[in-house]
């Protein structure tokens, strides 16, 4: 029997319908993913991951409740005063006016005052007056969220702006390098295990670099995402949340930027492993990439208080995904920009995932020594 | 039919391919021999589209393959392999998918065959964990597992143990009793002798000799007769326009100046006494191969 096309029904009846480019890209990323959820080591480094997250966020709300047991103090005008009494941890200092108030915050004597506030906006009748930083001790143990007057505008304090600064750079450069050496790995097992040849006589090379690119991001988006709902929700438990109201929309940015930061970073680790055909060599062959994964961490962690450099970072495709919610998290970024860098960002996406695939196709037949770069875009 | 027309490739300054000219037949095995370097590997991945060609094209039934259809290809590479974790049953199941099989389709063939081909009490057991010959089992289900209308495979008997070899020849046979084109290279040139209608001889990425087995041995006969008498032949010697090649007791092997002389000889035997065997010697496989990779 000769057909000219494929036959619906096969030999033993089984039924056998051409794949689109989705359906196969869905089953070889739900291979990548289910070989991955598979991984005992990984889901032992996943749950540590998870626990120190959550550990860090208990720990600094136990800390900080504990300073609150010092009894900070506070200065109020009459109204407010049974306001600040009944609230836990606030030590009520009574002055005769508002403009006393300010002084004595100005002056350190007190952390911070709170005065009525008859405004039709703010519900509680409240605010709270800060010297240079959110007196967020102050705001979460008023047992209702005041307004918030700083009297010395400079943002975030720097405590905190490092603090945010290590979380963002640390976990994307977890996560980053996690997934990446992860999709790394997975590329060189089908060249090593010589696996790769049946694939590509079975589907078309850019289905399966897709399929292990979402495949993998998935989890890593994933992952992260996990990191952002515990901490949030750690930080809800534990009663912080002032602090959570202000990285709350940074954690957004951040998880929406990692999505397609990452897929970048996939489709380069993907694309360098290609090149080579050992295990031993991954790690070499990748290290111009895992270069772009550590400088913004350590950038941000350096120059987290200089706002050219955070500019600069969070315009650049590699360090965006940390630069861009930090700046909005200091608040020095106008709203356009996070979805301006967030398209330059898709834009080199979409150019690196063309080059990638041009070199990953050309190099999975070539066994043996490594892959020159050049020869891998020539073809 | 499957038709592969002026397939030229080269790697940088080697040219591995010239103009590569052959047909499959459906229903027939097809053997493709060459020594190591001719280009069979080159070829069979150009046939399945893992390489490209510089020129040239392959069709099935006249029409050029594309990706698509060549998912109804069974494949099974030189570089043999499969995925260490994954578990035997799995791993063919997911091939199967992705050839576009179901899922219920896919895990009932690869059952039936994994069974057959002697792996059903390692169906659960990761790839890895098997022996290397029962690796090769596995593969060769990988290749099998979507019941391909075509059937490309590199070496598919080495590395097996007799006992597999013959369950893979039953289903080859299988396969291309119903139709199918099948196109297996082997450097073994015994097996090929004995199992294919057609053969393929590369060299050099050129083809040397190609066709139907029995017209091939035609072809490359030499002018050589051989002669088996129930008695002695030395009478042979004095023949006029005869050379004798070879010679012990009653086996001569000669050459014939020309067809009447060698009819002088057929008459002038049966005179003599019995005539046990008179025929053209035609060459094995292996002689015509050393012949047209000269």
């Amino acid at each position: 029997m000769t057909t000219t096309t494929t036959r619906p029904t096969t030999r033993t009846g089984a039924t056998r319908t051409g794949l689109t480019f989705p359906q196969a890209t869905a089953l070889v990323a739900g291979r990548e993913v289910q070989m991955r959820l598979r991984s005992k080591s990984f889901l032992i480094s996943t749950a540590i991951l998870l626990l120190s997250v959550l550990a860090s966020v208990v720990i600094g709300g136990i800390l900080s409740s504990r300073v609150s047991d010092d009894r900070i103090p506070v200065a109020v005008v009459g109204a407010t005063e049974s306001a600040v009494s009944d609230a836990p941890g606030l030590e009520a200092r009574s002055v005769g006016s508002v403009e006393q108030a300010r002084e004595l915050v100005r002056s350190g004597e007190v952390d911070a005052a709170v005065v009525p506030d008859d405004s039709a906006d703010n519900v509680t009748g409240l605010t709270v007056i800060g010297d240079s930083e959110v007196p967020s001790g102050v705001v979460s143990a008023l047992s209702a969220v005041p307004n918030v007057e700083l009297l010395n505008e400079l943002g975030q304090s720097p405590s905190l702006a490092y603090i945010v600064a290590l979380a963002f750079g640390l976990v994307f450069f977890l996560s980053a390098m996690t997934f990446g050496a992860t999709i790394a790995q997975s590329v060189v097992e089908e060249k090593q295990t010589r696996v790769v040849e049946i694939l590509m006589s079975t589907i078309s090379v850019r289905t399966l670099l897709a399929g292990k690119v979402i495949g993998n991001s998935l989890l890593a988006f994933g992952q992260i995402a996990l990191i952002a709902i515990i901490a949030s929700v750690g930080l809800l438990v534990t009663e912080q949340t002032a602090l959570l109201a202000l990285v709350g929309p940074a954690v957004l940015w951040f998880v929406v930027f990692f999505l397609f930061g990452f897929v970048l970073l996939a489709s380069l680790f993907a694309a360098t492993a290609s090149l080579v055909s050992r295990q031993e060599d991954v790690g070499s062959v990748t290290s111009p990439v895992t270069m772009l994964v550590m400088i913004p961490y350590f950038l941000v962690i350096f120059f987290n208080d200089n706002p050219t450099v955070l500019a600069i970072m969070s315009y650049v495709p590699f360090s965006a995904p940390v630069g861009m919610p930090m700046r909005l998290f200091l608040g020095t970024a106008e709203w356009w920009e996070p979805v301006l860098s967030l398209g330059v960002l898709l834009a080199s996406t979409a150019v690196v995932i063309v080059l990638g695939s041009r070199i990953y196709s050309n190099s999975l037949l070539r066994m043996g020594t490594r892959v020159k770069l050049m020869d891998a875009l020539r073809g | 039919m499957l038709e592969v027309s002026h397939i030229n490739r080269s790697f940088g300054d080697r040219h591995v391919l010239r103009d590569v000219s052959f047909t499959v037949p459906p229903g027939k095995l097809t053997g493709f021999v060459g020594g190591n370097g001719a280009g069979k590997t080159t070829t069979m991945r150009i046939i399945l589209g893992v390489l490209s060609a510089d020129s040239g094209v392959v069709t099935l039934n006249g029409e050029r393959l594309t990706e698509d259809s060549r998912r109804i290809f069974g494949y099974m590479p030189e570089e043999r392999g499969l995925y260490p974790k994954m578990k035997v049953r799995e791993q063919v199941v997911y091939l199967a998918r992705l050839h576009g099989l179901s899922a219920s389709d896919a895990t009932r063939n690869a059952t039936d065959l994994l069974e057959r081909l002697g792996l059903g009490e390692r169906l659960e057991d990761t790839v890895e964990s098997l022996s290397l010959g029962n690796q090769q089992r596995a593969q060769i289900a990988a290749a099998l597992v979507h019941d391909p209308d075509v059937l490309v495979l590199d070496e598919p008997f080495s590395g097996l143990d007799p006992i597999a070899v013959e369950v893979v020849l039953g289903v080859l046979k299988e396969r291309a009793a119903s139709g199918v084109p099948v196109l297996f290279s082997s450097h073994q040139l015994d097996i090929v002798e004995r199992l294919c209608d057609e053969v393929v001889v590369i060299a050099d990425g050129v083809i040397r000799a190609a066709g139907p087995r029995e017209q091939l041995r035609d072809e490359h006969s030499s002018n050589l007769t051989e002669l088996l008498l129930d008695g002695d032949a030395g009478w042979l010697r004095e023949m006029p326009g005869v050379s004798v090649v070879d010679f012990d007791g009653g086996y001569a092997l000669f050459d014939a100046e020309d067809e009447p002389a060698r009819q002088r000889v057929l008459q002038r035997a049966v005179t003599q006494g019995g005539v046990l065997g008179f025929t053209r010697q035609r060459p094995t496989l292996a002689e015509i191969f050393t012949e047209v990779v000269r």
